[in-house]
């Protein structure tokens, strides 16, 4: 009797949360340990990547390292005259040694995305500068006059800095003048924010047409007899079976000028000349909208079949007319799966990039184009992790700003 | 198939309802068949009145064309020939909206996406009714089902008996003339179940409603119906009230369907006007009533196992009393429910009294009694 | 029995060694990367297979599309397992001034002196020379351009042309038509007056410009009538004819540029990658490779091996190098990224 009370005193003082706490502590235990290799995974493959690309983003190394000297000098220059002497010395010393290990190039090409031509000046000056004997100032001038140009020095001393917004803002086509004031780029040099809204306007118009095309057929899905239902459903992801460049492929066999789609309508006399339907955005478009459609209809047929055939009823029971009980009743209750179809198709229409390259024109290339120009041609991956990282940013802020308007139980996958 | 088969002798402890003033027939059908294929029919030329107030269950297990017949009345599904008459008009090519019939479903068909007061007000955006008028008959029938706090509540934050009172206010709101309802409880605990029904019986009463309630659970149709009409293979098999339906079957899916009951082989042995007497199985005879009206081939007795007793000293000497060996006993609380050997069957089912039954052990062989009364002769 | 079966294997190997180039390879495998199709098909009759042959290392190839991003990506892994890489003019300079190849040594090539201006480089050894030029369908034309001012002219030759989606080649043919000479085209280019000249021109023909990016689509433009002349790469026309096309080249005011044999930094094994370069360069191997397509050999030396039949085919013959500009890399690599943005403004409006 008094151990039993004894020992009933004593887990009485253990409070009965810390018990429960303990005793479910292996299960919780395993619980986490069952995540860790798919958290790993994420964060590896995902996150860090993306932090990679918006450090990329602002990286700014080439000439901070490649003129140590130079920067020093250049901190006492009033940023419009032409430097001294002491500058041309010390700028001599530097790409003296820039040319022995063979980096003047890189930070000749880092100049020329400001100055056009600064790559070969510097190039070309550090093959030769081993022989400059003072006064620098005038070997330098006399080696290119385009070294008396306060530009350059002054694109110089704005890169003393290892980050840099100067990516970034090219890529929302800004830029800094002479005196470091943010100014818009020429318009025949701001391409960026049109490239950015045509991304996102050929985004939203593939969204809308596979919304428009996929809704009835989700909703056919649904109120199908089983085996013309699987029938339809087979046809709805058979595309996906199919590798996005071959059904590219197949769209540019339809659209060209003599393609099917040409003669048919030829055939038909429903059109006397042959329609420009490749190469253009209409083209682009419909390709792309034929690609997503499955991501479209999928989350959108999977609400749709929670939602049970009882409610049409029951609206109409209650005194709807057909149109009404639909619109009121059953449509409101496919909005989640219509936000998460529209937003996947969104999201991933603004990452295309074969397709607009194949199909559309000029004037429909994306911003994924422009990327992978950066990345794979002009070996600019600071530039083309800035443009990755307005996509990012813009999709961001699309996604939040929905939530924030829509409600995350807006967003359902079924 | 029809509600007025006479009792020949009565015995039962309850009376049928007296024979109430006709009511005014507010749903007939007329010659009903219903076929989905074209090949088989569904609902087989069905005829069936529903009176002015009248609570009418349709029961019957799954496939048996009560819910098909439900959704006819209600304009979900056409009759593919036949009528259907609502107040004396023909509805069948009416669609529902135009019917008002309050419909309760099964899982109730709330609206998710709408508050527990806009699913009420529902139905009355559709009848031009004013603002004022709609919140006041909202929070009336919020009243009526006790949920009068509930309005601004969505569907998915009350219980599941919550939710059935906002389906049954929902379809009470506007009024209708007629209420349906498939199987509005199958979804709650057994003892939701029974207050609904009480509850739901109540407001019938009160608001002297016309329900057509469709069930396959004999004990709530027992319990609510004024009438009940039992369907098999697409065909009302009997249509009466709660009582008669019980005590009087007409055939052996109704006597089976309805209650526990024992079915044994049994041939006629002696029919004349005072006295109906039959041979079971193993040779011994019975008294028994309800005289076969056609062939005398394939007759089945009925006995209800409550109406078997140990026999007694002061029993009527009317009963008959037969040996049986005890098979097994299950101690149910208010009665042991006994298997017998006896009449060439080793599983006639008994529940007698607890009391009576003290004495009994499995393998005994004992004495029992059953009014012949009880003793119902079927011929299908 | 013995000593003279080891002595003959002896013979045999000594006999074989100044073939090898020096060095024992035998057993060894290099892997090569080149641009794939008939370009990469010529390379592997006209020197993989005979490299292989005659030194005993296995080669394996891999092909790319001529992405600098693949080799630097490589290096900075620091898994090179690239020994030579086939680079074009502009990615030769650019991997040069990146530092993502290896410097050449010269003694072990050749004499930069039997190079073409131009093609020898710190980095890369010249190879062939290829030209982008005007072709049009013979089939469907009968009476066909003849200088590259036909190309803007779109009374005498109505219809759609093809032009490669890129600054480069287009603002050089645009200057070349508008009566440029050709010695001070990257100089009038250099000007921002240039610059507007040069898209003045191309604007005349704006609307019946369809652009091409892929090499392959040239040829596809032509068969497929999209466009009535395009420009393209004269080997894409030459192998499109092998088909049964009847494509005909304007020789006038083509535009040569040169590929290039370079070795990524950090390579396994340097001196073969080396013996590689050095056999690929060799006159009688370059001239082989006209067999096959007709890219011209940058390197003097090799024109006497070249069949007189092939000659006629290469941008470099005499007939077809009437006028002719030479693309230069280091003006585009200055200037090629102000130029690109306004090109593809210019496209969009």
């Amino acid at each position: 009797m008094s151990t039993a009370t004894l020992s009933l005193g004593r887990s009485a003082a253990m409070p009965l949360r810390q018990a429960v706490r303990r005793a479910e502590r292996p299960a919780r235990n395993l619980a986490v340990l069952m995540v860790v290799p798919a958290l790993l995974f994420v964060i590896i493959t995902f996150f860090v990547p993306i932090l990679k690309l918006l450090a990329t983003s602002v990286q700014n190394p080439e000439v901070a390292s490649g003129l140590p000297q130079t920067m020093i000098m250049l901190k006492d220059w009033d940023g419009h005259s032409l430097p001294d002497e002491k500058v041309f010395a010390a700028l001599a010393a530097d790409l003296d040694a820039a040319h022995k290990t063979s980096s003047a190039a890189s930070i000749g090409k880092r100049l020329n995305y400001e100055i056009p031509g600064a790559r070969s000046l510097l190039v070309g000056t550090a093959r030769v500068v081993s022989a400059f004997s003072p006064p620098y100032r005038e070997a330098f001038l006399a080696r290119d006059a385009a070294w008396g140009n306060p530009e350059i020095w002054s694109v110089i001393a704005r890169n003393e800095s290892r980050l840099t917004p100067f990516y970034l803002m090219q890529a929302v086509d800004l830029r800094q003048d002479a005196e470091g004031h943010l100014q818009s780029a020429p318009a025949d040099e701001a391409i960026f924010l049109d490239v950015l809204g045509r991304t996102l306007a050929v985004a939203g118009l593939v969204t809308l047409s596979t919304l428009i095309l996929g809704y009835p057929v989700a909703y056919m899905l649904t109120q199908a007899p089983a085996r013309i239902a699987a029938l339809m459903m087979l046809m709805v992801l058979l595309p996906l079976w199919t590798s996005l460049l071959v059904r590219t492929t197949a769209w540019v066999v339809l659209l060209q000028t003599d393609g099917v789609i040409n003669d048919i309508l030829i055939g038909l006399h429903l059109t006397a000349e042959r329609l420009q339907l490749i190469f253009t955005r209409f083209g682009t478009v419909l390709a792309m909208t034929h690609i997503q459609l499955p991501f479209t209809i999928l989350p959108i047929y999977s609400v749709m079949r929670t939602i049970p055939a009882t409610h049409l009823r029951a609206a109409r029971s209650l005194g709807a007319p057909p149109v009404a009980a639909f619109w009121r009743i059953y449509a409101p209750q496919t909005i989640p799966g219509v936000t998460a179809g529209c937003l996947m198709t969104f999201i991933l229409s603004l990452g295309y990039y074969i397709t607009p390259a194949l199909v559309g024109g000029p004037r429909d290339q994306m911003l994924s184009n422009f990327i992978s120009t950066y990345i794979n041609r002009d070996l600019n991956w600071n530039f083309a992790a800035a443009l990755g990282a307005v996509l990012l940013l813009v999709t961001l802020g699309i996604y939040g700003l929905f939530l924030k308007l829509a409600g995350a139980d807006k967003i359902k996958l079924g | 198939m029809n509600g007025t088969i006479p009792l020949s002798h009565h015995s039962a402890s309850l009376e049928p309802p007296q024979a109430e003033p006709a009511r005014k027939p507010l749903v007939q059908f007329q010659s009903v068949k219903k076929s989905y294929d074209g090949k088989s029919l569904v609902v087989k030329d069905l005829n069936l009145d529903v009176g002015e107030g009248e609570f009418l269950t349709m029961l019957g297990p799954s496939g048996s064309g009560k819910t098909t017949t439900l959704m006819m009345l209600g304009g979900f599904e056409r009759p593919t020939s036949g009528h259907i008459l609502l107040d004396g008009k023909a509805v069948e090519k009416l669609p529902p909206e135009k019917r008002n019939i309050g419909f309760v479903f099964q899982n109730y068909a709330l609206f998710p996406h709408m508050t527990v007061a806009e699913n009420i007000a529902f139905p009355l955006r559709y009848r031009n009714r004013s603002r004022a008028e709609t919140q006041a008959r909202v929070a009336r029938a919020l009243s009526m089902v006790h949920l009068d706090t509930f309005g601004d509540r969505k569907p998915g934050q009350l219980s599941g008996g919550q939710q059935q009172r906002v389906a049954l206010a929902r379809a009470l709101v506007f009024e209708p003339s007629l209420v349906l309802m498939d199987e509005p409880l199958g979804a709650l605990d057994k003892q939701l179940r029974e207050h609904m029904q009480f509850e739901i019986k109540k407001l019938q009463v009160e608001l002297g409603i016309t329900m057509v309630y469709v069930t396959h659970d004999q004990s709530e149709a027992l319990t609510m119906s004024d009438r009940i009409a039992v369907f098999h293979d697409g065909m009302i098999q009997q249509c009466a009230d709660p009582v008669t339906l019980y005590n009087a079957p007409v055939n052996r899916f109704v006597a089976s369907f309805i209650g526990d009951n024992n079915l044994l082989p049994c041939q006629l042995k002696l029919a004349d006007k005072d006295r109906l007497r039959v041979a079971m199985a193993d040779g011994s005879e019975l008294d028994a009533i309800n005289p076969p009206a056609g062939r005398m081939k394939d007759l089945s007795l009925s006995i209800r196992p409550e109406r078997i007793a140990v026999a007694g000293k002061t029993s009527s000497p009317l009963n008959n009393r037969f040996q049986a060996r005890v098979g097994s006993l299950f101690f149910q609380g208010d009665h042991v429910r006994l298997t017998l050997e006896a009449f060439g069957s080793d599983a006639l089912v008994a529940h007698v009294a607890a009391r009576d039954a003290a004495g009994l052990r499995a393998g005994d062989r004992a004495a029992f009694e059953v009014p012949f009364a009880d003793c119902r002769i079927l011929e299908a | 029995m013995k000593f003279y079966r080891k002595f003959g294997m002896i013979s045999a190997f000594a006999l074989a060694l100044p073939m090898m180039a020096g060095t024992a390879l035998a057993g060894s495998s290099l892997t090569v990367m080149s641009f794939g199709g008939a370009y990469q098909d010529a390379q592997r009759k006209a020197v993989f297979e005979p490299f292989a042959a005659a030194s005993g290392a296995k080669i394996s190839e891999q092909e790319y599309g001529g992405e600098i991003a693949k080799i630097k990506a490589m290096i900075d892994s620091g898994n090179v397992t690239i020994d030579a890489v086939d680079v074009d003019a502009p990615t030769l300079l650019q991997g040069c001034d990146e530092g993502i190849f290896e410097t050449i040594d010269w003694s072990v090539i050749g004499d930069k002196s039997e190079w073409i201006d131009g093609t020898t480089s710190d980095c890369g050894v010249g190879t062939i020379v290829y030209a982008t030029i005007l072709a049009y369908d013979g089939a469907k034309m009968k009476d066909g351009p003849k200088t590259i001012a036909d190309l803007f002219d779109t009374t005498k030759y109505p219809g759609k042309r093809g032009l490669w989606k890129n600054p480069a080649t287009n603002l050089e043919f645009a200057l070349l038509a508008d009566g440029v000479p050709a010695g001070e085209v990257y100089k009038t280019l250099a000007t921002a007056e240039g610059q507007d000249r040069a898209f003045r021109k191309l604007d005349s023909i704006k609307k019946d410009i369809v652009w091409w990016e892929a090499g392959a689509q040239a040829p596809q433009l032509l068969a497929s009538g999209e466009v009535a002349l395009t420009t393209a790469w004269n080997g894409r026309i030459f192998n499109a004819n092998k088909e049964g096309h009847d494509f005909r080249i304007v020789w006038d005011n083509q535009i040569l540029d040169s590929n290039y044999w370079a070795i990524p930094k950090g390579v396994k094994d340097k001196a073969a990658a080396m013996d590689f370069v050095k056999f690929a360069a060799d006159p009688k191997n370059l001239a082989a490779m006209t067999k096959y397509i007709p890219y011209g050999p940058v390197r003097k030396t090799a024109a006497e091996f070249v069949a007189k039949e092939d000659a006629a085919n290469l941008p470099t013959s005499p007939a077809n190098m009437t006028i002719a500009l030479t693309l230069d890399n280091g003006f585009w690599a200055d200037h090629g990224d102000e130029i690109r943005k306004r090109f593809t403004t210019w496209l969009a409006q």
